[in-house]
């Protein structure tokens, strides 16, 4: 039950004006720039666009530092500033094969086309903590070498030569939406790519381990794992041709998991699919695993009754910003529910007791 | 109107590289517009990006990108549009006036001035990324073994 109250104004705007003073924190520390933020903390800004589902660096790097670095509540402001914006338009799907990568790495083949790129990786670094950093300092530049003009093509192009993994279907269908419509189950696969790119990360991540740890097992290999940009281009109609509007930068997985075989089907790989805003590697791999373990049904898998088979479960509770609406929603005021609860249970202890003396 | 003096081929270009350049950078190669009425805009709005499943197969919706439109008419009647990335209206309304310009006899001029200079330099900047990745190449070699000798 909603009651509207009164009250409460003169606390509230004085913890408006202390929660804008913390978080500026000691006056004798710099204040900290959005441009600051967009550089020096370019993951989480990342994070915040491909979550906020929301390509602008700036506008991230903004309300990570309005949220004080709470990148859930950060966010939140990126996709409530989302529903002020017209929609211009949609762009034609971002080609993936063109991507100027800068990284490209793959578990399955040593030798490929294009190479092994590590890129500007965390991987091999020791997870010591640096004291240097600690100190301001000048980097060094980063060496550079010769760079090939050669193309650099999927891995999964190069195993479907030999038939040997399942291709995708083609086509150019108009995807669903949730941010348009409502989501209805049973999905389709463009449309649970959607919410699983904007969903949580620590959501997608775990429900990733739990197939790799058994639960849906489907044993994947990372085929590949591209991160660079790419352009978009969009059709403008009052020109008659499509043009460029931009560039993001992307970071794209491809599993190549194991497949007996079906009914219909010859024993070959399949694949799963990771594709997200930003320098997510962590994400996109868990994206291309939950993918996969959601595509049991289209390809004649059992369903063991796996959380991350489940796409009820996955999809209704990846999204982090409705999970916090409902979730925080139980510390505002329920002075209403609760007093009719507290009758209730008053109520009923009243008629216990009352049972108990009479048995007595 | 000034007959057209240019392919869709090389506006297609221009746009892109319009759209893709830093607003401040832009700002600084053409500081001065010339007398223009605005058609529509400067507005800021959003696309959705797509991708395809698996790279190749179905489309779906990845997310949606900030972009600033504008549509200016020239006072010889040339007509620019712009669609640029993020929320800068001065970039879009500047795009969409040297997108106009381009059209015109003195295009010449506004393509050494604006667009070479923004060509030469975002060609370094994907070069000089592009050897930064080539470094990190790997490049295997097999040891010796004890079975081989």
């Amino acid at each position: 039950m909603y009651v509207a109250v009164k009250g409460g104004e003169k606390a509230i705007d004085a913890a408006h004006a202390w929660l804008a003073e913390e978080r500026r924190g000691d006056t004798s520390v710099a204040e900290l720039s959005v441009a600051q933020i967009r550089q020096q903390l370019t993951l989480a800004v990342n994070r915040v666009m491909a979550e906020g589902s929301l390509y602008d660096p700036d506008l991230a790097a903004l309300a990570i530092k309005q949220a004080r670095g709470d990148l859930i509540e950060a966010i939140f402001l990126i996709r409530a500033y989302r529903t002020t914006l017209p929609r211009l338009g949609v762009s034609t799907p971002v080609e993936t094969a063109q991507m100027a990568v800068c990284r490209r790495i793959s578990a399955t083949f040593k030798d490929l086309p294009g190479g092994q790129i590590l890129g500007p990786t965390f991987d091999y670094t020791h997870r010591l903590l640096d004291f240097k950093l600690a100190a301001e300092g000048e980097v060094p530049a980063a060496p550079t070498a010769p760079a090939g003009q050669d193309a650099v093509p999927h891995v999964t192009t190069m195993l479907n030569r030999d038939g040997l993994i399942q291709t995708e279907a083609e086509g150019n269908a108009t995807p669903p939406d949730l941010t348009r419509e409502p989501m209805e189950l049973p999905t389709s696969r463009p449309l649970r790519l959607q919410a699983i790119t904007r969903g949580d990360e620590g959501f997608i991540l775990s429900m990733a381990y739990s197939t790799q740890r058994g639960y849906g097992r489907t044993h994947a290999f990372v085929g590949e794992l591209r991160i660079g940009t790419v352009a978009v281009e969009m059709d403008i109609p009052e020109l008659g041709f499509s043009v460029e509007i931009g560039e993001v930068e992307l970071t794209e997985c491809e599993t190549v998991n194991q497949f007996k075989g079906s009914k219909t089907e010859p024993p070959q790989f399949t694949r799963g699919y990771g594709l997200v805003f930003g320098q997510t590697e962590r994400k996109a791999i868990a994206m291309s695993l939950v993918d996969r373990a959601l595509r049991w049904k289209e390809l004649g898998e059992d369903n063991t009754g796996a959380p991350a088979q489940d796409e009820e479960f996955v999809l209704m509770h990846a999204d982090n910003i409705q999970a916090t609406g409902f979730l925080e929603h139980i510390k505002l005021p329920h002075y209403v529910d609760f007093q009719a609860e507290l009758e209730l249970v008053r109520k009923l202890r009243r008629e216990a007791l009352a049972q108990a003396e009479a048995a007595e | 109107m000034n007959a057209l003096c240019f392919d869709t081929a090389a506006r297609k270009a221009w746009m892109g590289l319009l759209a893709r350049s830093s607003p401040a950078r832009l700002g600084e190669l053409l500081t001065d517009l010339p007398e223009h009425t605005v058609l529509r805009g400067p507005e800021v709005g959003a696309v959705m990006v797509r991708g395809r499943v698996g790279g190749t197969g179905q489309p779906f919706n990845l997310g949606e990108m900030t972009v600033t439109r504008c549509s200016v008419r020239l006072s010889d009647g040339a007509v620019g549009h712009a669609h640029v990335q993020g929320r800068d209206k001065a970039h879009a309304r500047r795009a969409a006036v040297l997108d106009a310009l381009l059209q015109t006899p003195a295009a010449a001029g506004y393509e050494a001035q604006v667009l070479t200079p923004l060509r030469q330099e975002e060609t370094a900047a994907r070069a000089l990324r592009a050897a930064k990745a080539a470094a990190t190449k790997v490049e295997f070699f097999t040891l010796v073994r004890g079975e081989d000798k």
